[in-house]
C-alpha cells in the first residue's frame, strides 16, 4: 500500500460509525502493563518481510525465522523477537494479537510527556486531572470498592489517579509481610486520627481496606508459593503470579495496571540476545503465566501492554535506538481474536517513516483501548467518549480484536 | 507638624522594625524548618527562636559560616570510598581489566561488582547522616534537590561506582553557587557522562579505544535541554537535539588504559568529536572542539527558558505544588539578573510572601522518614533502616532509574498503600527496636516495617511528651485531642504517623 492508499483508507475507516457496544457489565477485567522507558516495538515484533528493516538495522536486526536465532514466524511478514518464545502457545491459540504502528499521536520525543499522554488519556494536553483508567472504573457498572483497580507498586500512578479509590500494593517479595498497622491496637487508634473527608483520611481508609482484604489472600498465596518453588522476586513472572493469585481470589478486582522500567535502549540494546533480550524475556514468560494462573479467569481478563513511543527505525550510532514514534501494542485474553498482527502497516521506506526516522503510528492507542474496553467491558459509546474525550473514532480494522 | 511627627516615628518603627519585633511564633520556626531544613529538632527550634528566623535563614545561605558538627564530620571521615577520586574508583571498583593477556573470569567480574558495593552504600550512609546531623541543613536540602535534578541511577553500569564522586564533585561544591557551574561540572562528570550514554556519543564512523565503531546518540543532548535547563516546552526543536548531540561528541571519561586531563575523570577525545560547524538553537557554532561544548551548557545556562525553569522547580519545592505564577516570575528574574546566582534566588523566594504565609506541602518519602527522626531525637549510627524505609516507601536514595528524578507533588505520593505504610513506619521508629545504632545487618533491604520479633535489642521507645511539646504548634486540635485519649505507648507513634505531621 502506498501511502496515498493509506491516507484514504485511514479517512475511510475513521468514518466508521460507533464502537460495538452494549451498556451491561460482566466479570470481564483489563489488566495494563506499560512499559515505561519506550520499548523498540519494531524489535519487538519484528518487519521481517520488509528489506528496509535489514538496511536500518545493521548490527541490532532480528534475523529472518528459521535463520539461526531469527524470529520466530508470526504471519509471513511479521516474526516475535527470540525472548518471547514463552508467548507463542498463547499465539498459537489464537489469544494473542499485536496492533503495528501503534501509539500516541503526539509528536512528543519526550519520555514523561508522552507517558503522561499515554496515562490521562487526552494525548497533548497536560493538565488533565485524572488517568483514563479511573475514568474508565467510574465507567464501570456496580458499586464500586477500593479494590476494584489496583496499581502494583509503592505509589499510585497517575493513569489510575482520579475521582474513585484505587489500590497500589508493592507486589515483591515483602508484599505480604506483616505491618505495625496490621496489628489491631495500632490500626484503632489511627483510624481515629484519619477519621476526617480530607484526602489524606481518604487515602488510609482506602489503604485499610485495601490491605486487609488483599493481604490475607497474599499471606494465603505466599505460602503457596513457597510450596511451589516462588521464582525469584524482583521479576515480572514473580509480580504476575501474584497479580494472578489475587484475580483469582478477589474477583472485585477490574482493572490492574502494572509499569515496568530499563527500555531506554539508547546503547547496545543487542538483537537474538543482550540487553532488550533480557527484558522481554521475563515479561514475555510472566505475561503466559498470568495467562496460566489466571485459569477459568483468563477468558474474563484482557492484557494490553503498551510504552509511550517506539524508538528510530534506524540503529543510532551505538547500537542501540533513539527516542520514535510508533510502536506496536500487545493485547492477550482469552477472548483475544489473536493469532493475527492488526493495524495498518506504514512501510519502512525513507518517505513512509515518520519525520524521515521514525515508525509512523497509523492506530492511536486510544481506538485501540476503547475497541476493548467497548467490546471487553462494554461500555458504550458515550462512556467512552468520556474516557477518551476527542478520541479519533472506531478502526474497522479492529472490530474483530475482542469476542464480545 | 503632627502628621510630620507621626510619620516619623512610622519610619523609625519600621527601621527598627527588625529589633523590635516580637519573636517568631513556633508554628512559624516549624514552618521554616520543614523547608529550610529537613524538619524541626528541639535544638534547631530553640536556636531559630533566639536569633529568628531571618537571621537563621541568612545564616543557612551561607554555610562556610556554620562550624560543621565535630561528630558528624568523624563518622563521615570513616567512609572511605568517598575520599577516592573518579579515576581511583575505576581502578579499584571497576570491571577487572585482562592481566598479561588473560581475561578474568565471570566470577571475577561478579567479585568485583560485589565489592563495589561499599561505594553506594557509604554514599547513602553519608547522605543520610549529613541530612539528619548536618548544621548546615539548607546545604544538604539543595544537594537533594540538585542531585534529583541532575539524577544519575546508581544502579546503571559504572554509575554505581561513581555515584558518591558524583555527588561530592559535581552537586556539593555548587548546591548554593551559580548555576551554570553547577551544569557544566554535571556535563562533565563521568556518573553524567555514563547514565545518559554521551560517553559514546561520537562523530558518525568514528572508533572507540577498542576500535568498534561509533556515532551519533541522542540522549544526554536531548535530556540536558528538557529536563536539566530550558524544560520540555523552553524552544528548542529535534534538529537542536540532533546538532547538539554533534556538539557534544567526544565528551566522555578517561578509561584506565588512557591519560586523563585531570583527576575530575573527564576526557575529551577529539578523535571522535564531530568538527564542522553546527546551528544550535539559531546559533552559528565554530568548530573548536571542547570548548563548543562549553559554549553551548553556556547558552543553555544563560536561556531566559531555563531561568524560568529552575525557578518553576524551586518555587515548587519550597512553596506549593502549583506555585503562585508572580514568585515564579520573579525568581526567572533574579536567576537572570544574578547570572543565576543560586543563593541569590533562594533569598528572595525565602524573602517573598509567597513563601512566609505559603501553604503545606505533602512530605515526598525522603523528607518524611528524615523528618521523623529529627523530631523524634534519635542518634542514628546505623542508617540502613532508614535507606530501606525510603525503597519501601517507593523513593530509593541513588535510586530513581529515569532522568527526571523524584517528583515532589501530593499528587505523586499520597497514596492509599503510601499513607498505611507511613503510619507502620511511624510505629516502628517511635518504638525504639529498629537497629539505628547497631552495626550494619547482614540483610540490608531487611523491612524496617515488619513486625519486630524477639531477639532485637532492648527497645527505646521515642519519648512522647518531648516530641508533643515540639510538633504541638503544628498538630491540629483534633490530632492532638486523639493523641491525648490514646494508649501512652502509641503516643510517639500517633504523633509520627498523624496526617499532621505527613504535610510540611
Amino acid at each position: 500500500m502506498n501511502r496515498r492508499d493509506f491516507l484514504a483508507l485511514s479517512a475511510a475507516t475513521f468514518a466508521t460509525p460507533a464502537w460495538a457496544a452494549t451498556a451491561e457489565g460482566g466479570p470481564s477485567r483489563l489488566v495494563v502493563v506499560m512499559l515505561r522507558g519506550a520499548v523498540d516495538g519494531l524489535n519487538v515484533v519484528v518487519p521481517h518481510g520488509e528489506q528496509a528493516y535489514f538496511d536500518l538495522r545493521p548490527t541490532i536486526a532480528i534475523g529472518k525465522p528459521g535463520g539461526e536465532n531469527g524470529a520466530l514466524a508470526l504471519d509471513g511478514h511479521f516474526g516475535l523477537h527470540p525472548a518471547l518464545a514463552g508467548l507463542m502457545p498463547l499465539w498459537q491459540a489464537k489469544q494473542l494479537a499485536f496492533i503495528h504502528a501503534s501509539g500516541s499521536p503526539d509528536p512528543t520525543r519526550s519520555h514523561f510527556d508522552a507517558q503522561l499522554f499515554i496515562e490521562n488519556g487526552t494525548p497533548g494536553r497536560r493538565t488533565t486531572e485524572d488517568g483514563w483508567m479511573n475514568r474508565l472504573l467510574a465507567a464501570l457498572p456496580g458499586p464500586r470498592g477500593p479494590t476494584d483497580a489496583l496499581a502494583v507498586g509503592p505509589v499510585l500512578p497517575f493513569i489510575l489517579k482520579g475521582r474513585l479509590a484505587a489500590a497500589n500494593l508493592p507486589l515483591g517479595a515483602a508484599a505480604a509481610q506483616k505491618q505495625a498497622i496490621d496489628r489491631p491496637e495500632v490500626a484503632s487508634a489511627f483510624d481515629k486520627l484519619y477519621a476526617g473527608t480530607d484526602a489524606q483520611s481518604i487515602a488510609y481508609r482506602d489503604g485499610r481496606m485495601a490491605r486487609t482484604e488483599l493481604t490475607a489472600e497474599m499471606a494465603d498465596s505466599e505460602q503457596q508459593m513457597a510450596d511451589a518453588g516462588a521464582p525469584p522476586a524482583n521479576s515480572y513472572p514473580a509480580i504476575a503470579g501474584r497479580l494472578a493469585r489475587l484475580i483469582g481470589q478477589d474477583k472485585r478486582i477490574r482493572l490492574a495496571f502494572t509499569a515496568l522500567g530499563g527500555w531506554d535502549t539508547h546503547v547496545n540494546q543487542g538483537n537474538h540476545k543482550g540487553q532488550l533480550a533480557n527484558r522481554l524475556k521475563p515479561l514475555g514468560d510472566g505475561l503466559a503465566a498470568l495467562a496460566h494462573d489466571l485459569a477459568r479467569n483468563w477468558d474474563d481478563t484482557v492484557v494490553v501492554v503498551v510504552s509511550e513511543f517506539g524508538r528510530t527505525a534506524k540503529e543510532n550510532g551505538n547500537a542501540g535506538t533513539d527516542h520514535g514514534h510508533g510502536n506496536v501494542i500487545w493485547v492477550a485474553g482469552g477472548k483475544v481474536r489473536g493469532g493475527k498482527v492488526y493495524g495498518d502497516w506504514p512501510g519502512l521506506a525513507a518517505a513512509q517513516l515518520h519525520e524521515g526516522r521514525d515508525l509512523a503510528v497509523t492506530t492511536d492507542y486510544r481506538t485501540a483501548v476503547a475497541t476493548i474496553a467497548g467490546r471487553h467491558l462494554r461500555l458504550g459509546d458515550s462512556q467512552l467518549a468520556q474516557i477518551f474525550p476527542g478520541a479519533p473514532s472506531a478502526r474497522a480494522n479492529l472490530a474483530e480484536l475482542v469476542e464480545t | 507638624m503632627k502628621l510630620h511627627r507621626l510619620s516619623a516615628l512610622a519610619a523609625f518603627c519600621l527601621l527598627a522594625a527588625p529589633a523590635m519585633a516580637a519573636p517568631p511564633s513556633d508554628a512559624e520556626v516549624i514552618r521554616v524548618l520543614n523547608r529550610v531544613a529537613f524538619g524541626p529538632t528541639a535544638a534547631d527550634v530553640a536556636h531559630v527562636r533566639e536569633i529568628g528566623i531571618d537571621r537563621y535563614i541568612a545564616e543557612q545561605l551561607n554555610p562556610q559560616s556554620i562550624p560543621e558538627s565535630p561528630e558528624l564530620t568523624r563518622r563521615l571521615a570513616a567512609l572511605d570510598t568517598l575520599k577516592l577520586d573518579p579515576i581511583q574508583l575505576f581502578q579499584e571498583y571497576g570491571p577487572v581489566r585482562a592481566m598479561g593477556g588473560v581475561k578474568p573470569t565471570p566470577d571475577e567480574q561478579k567479585a568485583r561488582r560485589q565489592r563495589s558495593r561499599v561505594i553506594v552504600e557509604e554514599a547513602q550512609d553519608a547522605r543520610v547522616l549529613r541530612a539528619l546531623y548536618s548544621r548546615r541543613q539548607l546545604e544538604e536540602v539543595m544537594v537533594q534537590f540538585w542531585f534529583n535534578h541532575f539524577n544519575v541511577f546508581a544502579q546503571k553500569g559504572l554509575d554505581r561506582i561513581w555515584v558518591g564522586a558524583y555527588e561530592r564533585d559535581a552537586i556539593r561544591p555548587y548546591a548554593l553557587g551559580h548555576f551554570r557551574d553547577l551544569l557544566l561540572a554535571t556535563a562533565k562528570s563521568p556518573a553524567m557522562l555514563f547514565y545518559l550514554d554521551n560517553w559514546q556519543n561520537s562523530a558518525p564512523g568514528s572508533r572507540l579505544p577498542g576500535g568498534r565503531e561509533v556515532g551519533i546518540n541522542e540522549n544526554y543532548a536531548r535530556e540536558i535541554m528538557e529536563l536539566h535547563t530550558l524544560g520540555v516546552d523552553g524552544g528548542y526543536s529535534q534538529a537542536d537535539v540532533i546538532s547538539l548531540a554533534h556538539v557534544l561528541t567526544g565528551w566522555g571519561f578517561a578509561r584506565p588504559r588512557e591519560i586523563p586531563h585531570d583527576r575530575s575523570g573527564f576526557l575529551f577525545d577529539p578523535a571522535r568529536h564531530d568538527f564542522s560547524p553546527k546551528t544550535f538553537l539559531g546559533r552559528t557554532i565554530q568548530p573548536s572542539g571542547e570548548a563548543e561544548g562549553i559554549e553551548a551548557v553556556d547558552m543553555l545556562a544563560r536561556s531566559p527558558a531555563t531561568a524560568r525553569h529552575i525557578a518553576f522547580e524551586l518555587a515548587q519545592y519550597f512553596v506549593a505544588d502549583q506555585p503562585p505564577q508572580p514568585l515564579v516570575d520573579r525568581l526567572a528574574a533574579r536567576f537572570s539578573q544574578t547570572d543565576g546566582d543560586v543563593a541569590a534566588v533562594l533569598r528572595t523566594l525565602f524573602e517573598s510572601p509567597e513563601f512566609r504565609g505559603g501553604g503545606e506541602k505533602y512530605k515526598t518519602p525522603y523528607r518524611f522518614v528524615l523528618s521523623a527522626v529529627r523530631a523524634a531525637g534519635l542518634q542514628v549510627t546505623n542508617p540502613r533502616p532508614l535507606i530501606g524505609m525510603m525503597a519501601r516507601l517507593g523513593m530509593p536514595l541513588y535510586g530513581c532509574p529515569t532522568p527526571d528524578g523524584y517528583k515532589t507533588t501530593e499528587a505523586a505520593w499520597l497514596s492509599p498503600e503510601a499513607t498505611t505504610h507511613r503510619v507502620s513506619l511511624a510505629t516502628a521508629i517511635a518504638g525504639g527496636r529498629l537497629p539505628l545504632a547497631a552495626p550494619a545487618p547482614a540483610d540490608m533491604m531487611a523491612s524496617p516495617a515488619v513486625v519486630p520479633v524477639a531477639d532485637k535489642p532492648e527497645p527505646a521507645p521515642v519519648d512522647a511528651a518531648a516530641l508533643e511539646t515540639l510538633l504541638a504548634p503544628v498538630l491540629s486540635a483534633r490530632t492532638r485531642a486523639v493523641i491525648d485519649e490514646s494508649p501512652p505507648a502509641l503516643r510517639a507513634a500517633l504523633v509520627l504517623g498523624s496526617p499532621d505531621f505527613m504535610r510540611e
